[in-house]
């Protein structure tokens, strides 16, 4: 980009630097004010520099005659053509998902049966969109429970900072996305509902805690 | 209390260097009371200003030149000359070492212990301790102790600070806790299964500095960090103790103690504590109105202020009467009055008052029983006139106290508005006694004498809990109760103090001066005030020394003319005079409603559970 370009140019020049798109296996990104690449130039033609000698004027009459950026297009159009496709047949595809996807909300057991949370309401504390709401009682035999334990999920921001603050691994976000729902209200859970999450999800939710553990 | 609070002469100072910056502190401080003027934070778990030094958690452990170890700060006077250190190398590791040793067999069991999140040793571990134990041994366990129904333990947290068995001995008076074993073995309990038999047994909790004694009713309820604090004063007796109203929500979940050296000091009793379960218990949500089949049905407000309205039109002059109750704030009672004065009539009864003689402090006002036994451990002489009394300190025959030049009364109201009421001159006036009633405006009244309710009386009860006088009323007007209005309140010393509102009243229920105004209203001789600022300048203009809040008032109500006809015609009473409170844990419409004070009544008729 020259210095004397004018105020109006570069402006220009910003907005054509901030393009990009997916070319082939990789996104391309522009460098930002660099000459290597595609130069915003080519991309507003009207501040394209005019050729000054005659082999100059004959490339560029040649290059508008014989339509070549169109060709080049087009043969770009028919390489991505005959590449195999990137796009899943979802739902009856899915792609892989890591073991901290942080999808739907679970509370789980032991395998005793006995619910993990011990109601120390660290989650509902740490809980930035407040979408957390528990009250905790002395359950008969002397122990710390829950009495309420809700999740307004359409509050949730899925941060998965409830996970990271249990001390028991009780509430824990699980692999599953595919939970929406045609009202408002069957997205606030309540203990009942996450407790049979966790018994649903128990396996992969155990599986990705265990392959995860060496990272906490 | 004015001797400690004056500064001490200077040749009564010493000067002692802390972290290189001179002190100077009375004669007699010791090195922890130095840092602490000096405004360097010295961690500890046993020391307690107001309890003796006991010198054995060793976290307070400080650098003092010339001295080859380091040195318990608590236990070590402060001597000229001084120079402490608190923050070198060796005494980060020494209290390093001392947090290592208190976290061996202290169970990390923070998510389900209900001091988390306001516990020192959890404070201090994060200062002080480290991320992993070099511990592999096995954790010793103690046994639970059952200290009756307000204090839960959890003895297997406990760190033997001592401090709940100095406040039982010190300041309590009751020889109930120790410590039994030695090393691994020690353990605080009450030697054989009993319940701690104070009134301000569960002081204990706040002093803990561990989870290992907590408060019992409320356990696993709630978090300390989901509380709002709301400062107030208490009302389940005259002391008017400085409390802190914690609630979440819509409920009152806590009541803890505030610092007021002038008063309460830092104890409350533990009906000031626990009574506050009843204010979700009994309550009046909504106005009332005796219909036609006899029984008491909901009304809209519109209804209940035009049916009450019309019953009290019915009274002329000294017909009407007014009762204040136990818990009636001075701005309810001052609107009362005006309301009564306007009907024109001055019949007015108020609540009752007690004299020092004849009076049991344990019972009326624990915390204040609590100071006269500092007291007289100090050599003050006591004794007592009336029914035989266990207030926890020797007592003498009263010929051997009263002496020449005796000055005066001490009077021990035993309720919260009764010194109010008095001040406001909420007296029986001239004529009122010997007219049998046909209205009465009971203002949280549930204590009145049946003769001044006769049978055929209209009765309008304005109130918060459902009891005597609600369930006599032929109109129930809901009120506010002491945590959800900004209601002044005169202590037994003639201290005017205000609570303030931690949650709503709830359902329709209003604050008491609004249910009276609106009355007036209704009535056609409405009252000059439409704000609380409004009925607080009519307050000062009745009694001005209510508007200066906090400040000592001698009370009005108490000259000559008010005891010179007892003087005159008294004579001996048959029975030995005794308190009017003859339970302690049930003293008012609150306290009666609280499952947590029943509960309390249960365990004093059987201290010792299994006998």
């Amino acid at each position: 980009m020259s210095q004397a370009a004018p105020a109006g140019a570069q402006k220009a020049d910003v907005i054509g630097d901030m393009w990009c798109g997916y070319r082939g296996e990789d996104w391309y990104y522009p460098r930002i004010g660099g000459t290597a690449g595609l130069s915003s130039k080519e991309f507003v033609t009207s501040q394209r520099e005019a050729p000054r000698d005659l082999a100059g004027v004959l490339d560029e009459s040649s290059q508008t005659l014989f339509l070549t950026e169109l060709w080049r297009g087009l043969a770009m159009t028919l390489k991505v053509f005959f590449e195999p496709k990137v796009t899943i047949n979802y739902p009856f595809e899915k792609t892989t998902i890591s073991p901290r996807f942080r999808g739907e909300h679970a509370l789980r057991r032991y395998p005793t049966g006995e619910e993990r949370c011990i109601a120390c309401k660290l989650c509902e504390a740490i809980c930035p969109a407040q979408a957390i709401t528990i009250e905790t009682e002395e359950r008969e035999d002397g122990s710390r429970r829950t009495t309420r334990y809700d999740i307004d999920m359409t509050k949730c921001i899925y941060c998965g900072f409830c996970q990271e603050a249990c001390p028991v691994d009780a509430i824990v976000e699980g692999p599953n996305f595919e939970y929406t729902t045609e009202s408002h209200e069957e997205l606030l859970y309540d203990k009942q509902k996450l407790l049979a999450n966790g018994d649903r999800w128990e396996v992969e939710i155990a599986n990705n805690l265990r392959s995860e553990s060496q990272y906490r | 209390m004015a001797a400690q609070a004056a500064p001490a002469p200077a040749d009564d100072l010493i000067e002692v260097t802390v972290d290189g910056k001179p002190v100077k502190v009375p004669k007699g401080s010791n090195v922890l009371q130095a840092c602490d003027a000096a405004g360097v934070d010295v961690p500890r778990f046993c020391y307690h200003q107001r309890l003796s030094i006991a010198g054995n958690c060793r976290m307070c452990l400080v650098e003092v030149e010339k001295s080859p170890k380091p040195v318990a700060s608590c236990a070590m006077p402060a001597g000229p000359g001084m120079n402490i250190k608190t923050s070198t190398p060796l005494v980060k590791k020494a209290r390093e070492g001392v947090m290592e040793f208190l976290l061996i067999n202290h169970p990390l069991d923070c998510p389900i212990c209900d001091q988390g999140g306001e516990c020192d040793l959890q404070d201090q571990a994060m200062a002080f301790g480290s991320d992993r134990s070099r511990f592999t041994e096995v954790k010793r366990a103690v046994v639970d102790k059952n200290l009756g129904p307000l204090v839960k333990t959890v003895m297997t947290r406990c760190i033997h600070c001592t401090r709940c068995v100095r406040f039982a001995k010190e300041v309590a008076g009751v020889e109930d806790l120790g410590m039994t074993g030695r090393g691994r073995d020690s353990e605080i309990g009450t030697y054989v299964e009993r319940m701690l038999t104070s009134e301000l047994s569960a002081n204990v909790i706040d002093l803990c500095p561990v989870g290992a004694l907590t408060a019992k009713p409320s356990a696993f309820t709630f978090r300390n960090w989901e509380l709002a604090s709301t400062e107030s004063v208490d009302v389940s007796d005259a002391l008017g103790s400085a409390i802190r109203v914690d609630a979440r929500g819509p409920e009152v979940f806590r009541v803890t103690p505030r610092l007021n050296d002038a008063i309460n000091q830092e104890w409350i009793s533990d009906k000031a504590r626990f009574q506050v379960d009843a204010l979700r218990l009994q309550r009046l949500s909504q106005p009332l109105v005796r219909g036609a089949g006899g029984g008491l049905e909901p009304a809209t407000w519109p209804r209940a202020l035009a049916a009450a309205a019309e019953g009290l039109a019915r009274a002329r002059g000294h017909e009407l009467r007014g009762v204040a109750g136990r818990l009636a704030d001075v701005e309810s009672v001052v609107a009362l009055k005006d309301l009564l004065n306007r009907l024109g009539l001055a019949g007015v009864d108020g609540a009752d008052s007690v004299l020092l003689v004849g009076t049991d402090p344990r019972a009326e006002a624990p915390v204040l029983n609590a100071r006269l036994r500092a007291l007289a451990l100090a050599g003050v002489p006591f004794a007592s006139i009336g029914a035989p009394l266990d207030l926890t300190f020797p007592l003498l025959a009263a010929g051997d106290v009263v002496r020449e030049g005796w000055n005066g009364f001490a009077v021990l109201a035993d309720a919260a508005g009764t010194v109010g009421a008095l001040d406001l001159g909420f007296v029986p006036g001239a004529g009122a006694r010997g007219v049998a009633p046909r209205a009465v405006y009971l203002l949280g009244a549930d204590d009145y004498e049946e003769g001044d309710v006769p049978a055929d009386a209209f009765v309008v009860y304005q109130g918060h809990h459902g009891e005597r006088g609600a369930a006599r009323a032929d109109v129930v007007l809901p009120g506010a109760a002491y945590t959800e209005k900004f209601g002044t309140y005169v202590n037994a010393e003639g201290r005017a103090q205000s609570t303030k509102a931690a949650v709503g009243p709830p359902g329709a229920a209003r604050d008491d001066w609004k249910v009276l105004r609106a009355l007036s209203e209704v009535m056609g001789a409405p009252l000059p005030y439409d704000t609380l600022a409004g009925v607080r300048a009519r307050l000062a203009e009745v009694a001005p020394h209510l508007a200066r809040r906090g400040a000592l008032e001698p009370p009005l109500w108490l000259g000559a003319d008010a005891l010179g006809v007892g003087g005159a015609a008294g004579k001996p009473a048959a029975d030995p005079l005794a308190t009017r409170v003859t339970n302690f844990y049930q003293t008012d419409a609150i306290s009666r409603a609280s499952k947590t004070m029943a509960r309390c009544v249960r365990a004093r008729q059987n201290p010792v559970p299994g006998l």
